[in-house]
């Protein structure tokens, strides 16, 4: 090893110094904690009480527990409605703000508005705009001689409402999509005008392509983030009706903090893990099959 | 960005006849107008429902056909929705942890940052790699055992559930910050580190003169992210708070909300209050931050 300069040493002693907090911060509050959530998940455990080990009798429960199934494919449903959608619909909208229109911020910050309502905030105007009796949905459909729903009051229909509340906060999406719009290269373009291609076939040969890593992206902090969702079913449906939206962060929290079952929640949390796991690396591997790099091995 | 400049393709002649050229291009961009309205709608739709309610007597709220300006402007909503609870202390409350963690998140990051992008010490990539994968950890799965541990602590009914993770910039989903604040250091050139060690200066001092102040945008969207994340949690005072005169915002409109369940002029008072400062912030600051996003390249 050659001998350290004055400066490296010092980089190396600064370095170190300035990156402890960042070390502290991810033993204490991230790796310690799941570890531990691992070790509570083969304990019975109740708040207050000792935890007595039971090796894995809570992931065979689990196999059995009809209410754990339920909130698994409510929280499947839920993402499979609520990603796709949303990713369209930023996409769509980014795309007309990387045109060039007049009153370009009043627009952004228009679409970006619902992004900033408080989340609580946000679901409790939405249990008003659903009310089946003045709601604003059915109001405007009433007038609209359309038949009126009744929403999140509906086993059948409550996943879906929930789905179209969650189109309305778009905006992180949209201000991602636009970052990546305005990083497609003119050039390309140019060369596709000059062939004498129309804005159809711009956008089928050289945004969607060069999009793809940004689309990318968007649907795996999408589907991380709407696979845990919580406050909507906590607030607006307490997982009703009949277990329509029993989603599963709000299943764990009931468990874990209101019948206080902790190693029996640890073992929902884990499992939790693994599925995003599971599914974070299915995404990555059919991305090779559909996110161009223009840099291909360079990354 | 380094691209090879592609080879020209042969043209084709088939490039369109100039005189048609105008007519669809003008009518593209009325489409897109169009789009655009189309799409601002039923985006500020659920504003205006808010407000019109937040303003109107109970009576006129059930009238059928919808009514949408209110007769007469019933203000008492506000001062009674705000009154009822007491929404100045949890206002209050909500700033103190938001300024806390907004505070923690930047200073650390910012020393976090620094460290793994402009210092060169043995280990440094490895390390970041690690940090970051914290960022794919659900919250789900650490949250039993962070309760755990601040019941241990007896931490909780305070706020420094709330507020302590963010003064280490590792902290769950933190990390995210370390990353865009890196990011955002690489691009600025190394010369100048140089010129100052030379000078005798210690990193310290060329994080807090030169880096810092070249890195205002970064600093801009992680300052309005934290706090836009910590004005709208709700799952964590959720927790860890009891006392009601400890409450946040989010969570004393969710008390609020189960007790005046059907008093909708005063429930849309009170969010309307909850979500004013956001938005006025975030008017204050747009410009810097939509930028920020941008140069910072969270894209990658």
């Amino acid at each position: 090893m050659p001998p350290l300069s004055g400066q490296r040493r010092m980089e190396r002693r600064w370095g170190l110094l300035m990156a402890v907090p960042a070390i502290i911060g991810f033993a204490v509050f991230t790796a310690g904690p799941m570890i531990a959530s691992f070790l509570f998940s083969l304990t019975d455990w109740q708040i207050g009480g000792t935890p007595s080990f039971v090796g894995l009798d809570n992931y065979t429960a689990l196999a059995g527990d009809g209410l754990f199934w339920k909130s698994l494919t409510a929280t499947t449903y839920y993402t499979l409605g609520a990603v796709p959608l949303g990713l369209i619909i930023a996409f769509g909208v980014a795309m007309l703000l990387d045109q060039k229109v007049r009153g370009l911020p009043v627009w952004r910050t228009i679409f970006y508005l619902p992004t900033l309502v408080p989340a609580i905030a946000n679901v409790v105007l939405w249990i008003w705009i659903f009310n089946p009796d003045f709601g604003l949905l059915n109001s405007v459909l009433r007038q609209a001689g359309l038949p009126a729903g009744q929403w999140i009051y509906d086993e059948s229909s409550a996943v879906p409402s929930l789905i179209v509340m969650s189109t309305w906060g778009f905006g992180n999406t949209m201000v991602i999509f636009l970052a990546g719009l305005q990083g497609v290269p003119r050039h390309l373009y140019e060369a596709v005008s000059i062939d004498g291609g129309g804005p159809l076939r711009r956008f089928w040969h050289v945004t969607l392509p060069m999009m793809t890593p940004t689309i990318f992206y968007n649907l795996v902090v999408g589907v991380v983030g709407t696979f845990q969702v919580f406050n909507q079913a906590y607030v607006m449906t307490e997982g009703g009706p009949n277990q329509a939206t029993l989603f599963y962060v709000y299943y764990l929290f009931r468990k874990a903090f209101i019948e206080s079952e902790m190693g029996y929640a640890s073992a929902l949390a884990w499992v939790l893990f693994m599925i995003i796991m599971v599914l974070t690396f299915m995404m990555f591997r059919n991305a090779r099959r559909w996110v161009y790099y223009e840099m291909a091995g360079a990354r | 960005m380094t691209s090879v400049a592609a080879p020209e393709k042969p043209r084709t002649g088939r490039a369109a006849p100039p005189a048609t050229r105008r007519g669809p291009r003008r009518y593209g961009k009325a489409l897109v107008y169009l789009a655009l309205v189309a799409g601002a709608v039923p985006t500020l739709l659920p504003f205006v429902w808010l407000v019109r309610s937040a303003f109107m007597q109970d009576a006129q709220m059930f009238v059928a056909p919808p009514q949408w300006i209110p007769s007469p402007f019933q203000w008492s909503n506000f001062t009674e929705a705000l009154t009822a609870q007491p929404f100045g202390l949890y206002f209050l409350n909500t700033v103190i942890i938001a300024v806390i963690s907004v505070l923690g998140t930047v200073l650390t990051c910012s020393v976090a940052a620094f460290s793994f992008s402009r210092l060169r010490w043995r280990g440094r990539d490895a390390v970041f790699a690690v940090l970051l994968s914290g960022v794919m950890l659900p919250y789900a799965v650490t949250l039993i055992p962070t309760f755990a541990m601040w019941q241990e602590l007896g931490a909780l009914d305070t706020y420094i559930p709330l507020t302590v993770p963010s003064w280490f910039a590792g902290a769950g989903g933190g990390v995210f910050n370390v990353f865009l604040l890196r990011q955002f250091f690489l691009t600025i050139p190394f010369e100048l580190d140089e010129a100052a060690y030379i000078d005798g200066a210690s990193p310290w001092r060329v994080l807090w003169t030169i880096v810092m102040p070249l890195s205002k945008p970064a600093i801009v969207v992680v300052t309005i992210f934290t706090f836009i994340g910590t004005w709208n949690d709700f799952l964590g005072p959720l927790l860890y708070l009891n006392d009601e005169r400890k409450y946040t915002l989010s969570l004393g409109l969710a008390s609020f909300q189960s007790i005046y369940i059907t008093q909708w002029g005063y429930l849309m008072a009170a969010s309307a209050a909850v979500i004013a400062p956001v938005i006025a912030l975030f008017f204050f600051l747009q410009r810097y931050f939509i930028e920020g996003v941008t140069l910072t390249g969270i894209k990658n």
